[in-house]
């Protein structure tokens, strides 16, 4: 694909540890056309900020990428060395971490730590690096006069945005996104994800937005990754998958949620637990808590399989 | 409806019987900022009940005050004004410790993360038997044993024996919260606080943690108090709501009712709020704005700032709750005036 701007192939990311290998990540696929927002949900464990952080280069031992390449703007970032990173990173994606007070620096201003981004990706004069920051606080909604504020004097809605406001500072092509809202209330979580659907729609930069929360990217992202015990279990635009989920999991996954729509039923979730990472079975990961689990299933682990507008990792759909 | 008909009323208890936890004006400030300190008014003139064998859900935004409604309830903290009448007697007046243990064992709280609400260097089995052996005093040993495992099996943990046996390291998030479950049945509790009990889970177990209260409400008729910020959870198993605001109890009623009639404006901000799979796609909510900090708030409505409907009395006159139908109360002076 030419458009796309970022092509994850075969990514195989693992943690040694004393204890054993845990394959957190197992030959995962996908590609990322320019101003695409993809959502990629799982559950906790499931490999999806591993994945995120492989494809920005944060990962730490003991976790590292054991096989498969990532591509980004024609690079592959996992073969580029600190200081060419270094140049990437920021100018051309930037990440939004989970916990904005943990990530912000409760020491300095919003005024300073921007200043400290713009100055390490070589800009100097102290009137652009006003006038840009003025900029970015306007385009996610928060008044320039909290420029001279610290963390702790913002709430945490607003520290949200002064993040998301941090990584638009040098208009990069990609901005990844660590569940930015999970710590937010449902009201302050939904006009967040509005605001961050309407600056990508405007500036034109591509998402991947990771969350445990199905229903929180359902009407925001284009495409949807499912994530399940380090795989992708299914794959495809986000109205088909919520309309005809098709893996086993993604059933289970949206038969999950109450809903405060139509006749109240009763729900049965999913049983049971995740397997381990560090002792994962041969056959299909999902295969001891699938309703529909065949024989097969246990045989070796699915091939994802074109159904419709989606890919699925199910022997279901062997023959479709 | 004619105003005649609005009855100023809180309560939408049947009368025949008396309610298992009735709070009635709960108040609790905080001093905050040392000697020249403000007053934070964490709950102010709070009044429901809470009748046996069903769940009455408080929702709101962190900071409404919900956790702290229960934590007053739970005799955490002693309340500034108001009182709580637990089967009909006052919680408020409680001193002795025999009295407190004994009524924590009828009112036990589960807590909102199963990670720090266990004791991660005791086995499953030492907190419950602990809990046993306050709450429970007059059991024989062997009877405490059969309880543990009777609570453990009850929720879904079972062989028990072999649970009992196992750290909380052990077991995952969902059978951690279990086990915090298991304990606050082996009281034979008549009503449970639950703040926040499912909100650290994964979407898959959720569910199987609230179909376990419908369960328990249903056969063992154990009352919750089901505090959480997730409307949806709520009209799942509960049959009565509170929605609180920055303190304050703004709605309240059967909770079918409240969902398909939401009359306050906040209600309905929360309802356009929820991520919900099956949402209409007509359903958007505008700009949300932020929740007040309740800090010696004065006198008028705390949601006139984001209140699309406000009137110039809403800035003067603090809304009192009226009823809008039967069992069905909001403080609102445009939609309940």
């Amino acid at each position: 694909m030419s458009d796309a701007i970022l092509e994850v192939s075969g990514l195989r990311v693992e943690y040694r540890t004393a204890g054993g290998t845990a394959l957190a990540v197992d030959d995962v696929s996908f590609s990322l056309a320019r101003g695409e927002f993809l959502g990629i949900v799982g559950e906790s464990g499931c490999g999806k900020s591993t994945l995120l952080f492989a494809i920005a280069q944060l990962l730490a031992p003991p976790a590292a990428v054991t096989a498969g390449t990532v591509t980004f703007m024609g690079k592959n970032i996992a073969a580029l060395n600190a200081s060419a990173l270094r140049a990437v990173r920021w100018r051309d994606f930037a990440v939004v971490m989970q916990s904005a007070m943990n990530a912000l620096n409760p020491v300095k201003t919003v005024a300073a730590q921007f200043a400290d981004a713009m100055r390490a990706h070589g800009v100097g004069s102290v009137s652009e690096i006003t006038s840009r920051s003025r900029e970015v606080l306007a385009l996610v909604g928060i008044d320039s006069a909290h420029l001279k504020s610290f963390p702790h004097q913002l709430s945490g809605g607003m520290r949200q945005r002064v993040m998301i406001a941090m990584a638009l500072l040098l208009s990069p092509e990609l901005i990844v996104m660590d569940e930015p809202t999970s710590a937010l209330d449902v009201v302050a979580q939904r006009s967040l994800m509005v605001q961050i659907r309407e600056l990508q729609k405007r500036l034109g930069f591509a998402v991947i937005f990771v969350t445990h929360d199905m229903s929180l990217v359902g009407r925001f992202s284009d495409r949807l990754a499912v994530m399940y015990a380090g795989t992708v279990v299914e794959i495809g635009p986000t109205r088909e998958i919520f309309e005809t989920p098709r893996h086993p999991y993604t059933q289970g996954l949206l038969d999950s949620f109450p809903s405060i729509y139509g006749p109240k039923v009763k729900l049965a979730g999913i049983p049971g637990a995740p397997p381990n990472l560090a002792d994962l079975p041969a056959g299909c990961r999902f295969e001891m808590r699938c309703s529909k689990a065949l024989k097969t299933c246990r045989d070796a682990v699915p091939e994802l399989h074109a159904v419709g507008g989606t890919q699925v990792r199910c022997v279901l759909y062997e023959n479709d | 409806m004619p105003l005649a008909e609005r009855k100023s009323v809180v309560c939408c208890t049947k009368m025949t019987e008396p309610p298992l936890l009735q709070i009635i004006g709960l108040t609790k400030h905080f001093r905050v900022g040392g000697v020249f300190g403000r007053t934070l008014h964490a709950v102010d003139d709070a009044s429901l009940t809470v009748n046996a064998g069903e769940i009455v859900a408080v929702v709101g935004e962190s900071g409404s005050g919900k956790s702290t409604l229960a934590r007053l309830v739970a005799k955490v903290f002693k309340p500034t004004a108001g009182e709580i009448l637990f089967e009909g007697r006052s919680v408020t007046a409680i001193r002795s410790r025999r009295d407190l243990l004994a009524y924590r064992g009828k009112v036990p709280m589960v807590f909102q993360d199963p990670f720090a609400s266990l004791n991660s260097v005791h086995k499953i089995g030492y907190s419950l038997r602990r809990g046993l052996q306050l709450h429970r005093a007059s059991l024989s040993p062997a009877e405490r044993e059969a309880a543990a495992q009777a609570a453990l099996e009850a929720v879904g943990l079972s062989p028990a024996e072999k649970n009992l046996e196992k750290y909380p390291h052990e077991l995952s998030g969902g059978q951690r919260q279990r086990a915090g479950f298991a304990q606050a049945l082996s009281l034979q509790p008549k009503l449970v606080l639950a703040d926040e009990p499912v909100s650290m889970l994964d979407v898959s177990i959720r569910i199987g943690l609230l179909n376990l209260m419908a369960r328990l409400c249903a056969e063992e008729k154990i009352s919750f108090l089901y505090i959480t910020h997730d409307i949806a959870s709520a009209r799942y198993v509960s049959q009565r709501i509170v929605v609180m605001y920055a303190g304050k109890i703004v709605e309240m009623g059967v909770t079918e009712d409240v969902l398909r009639r939401p009359a306050h404006p906040y209600t309905r901000l929360l309802l356009s709020a929820v991520p919900d799979p099956k949402a209409p796609l007509g359903v958007d909510a505008g700009e949300m704005g932020e929740p007040p900090l309740v800090i010696e708030p004065g006198e008028g409505c705390r949601f006139l700032r984001r209140c699309p409907i406000a009137l110039g009395v809403c800035g003067r006159v603090t809304p009192a709750l009226r009823e809008v139908a039967a069992g069905h109360a909001a403080a609102c002076h445009v939609t309940a005036g």
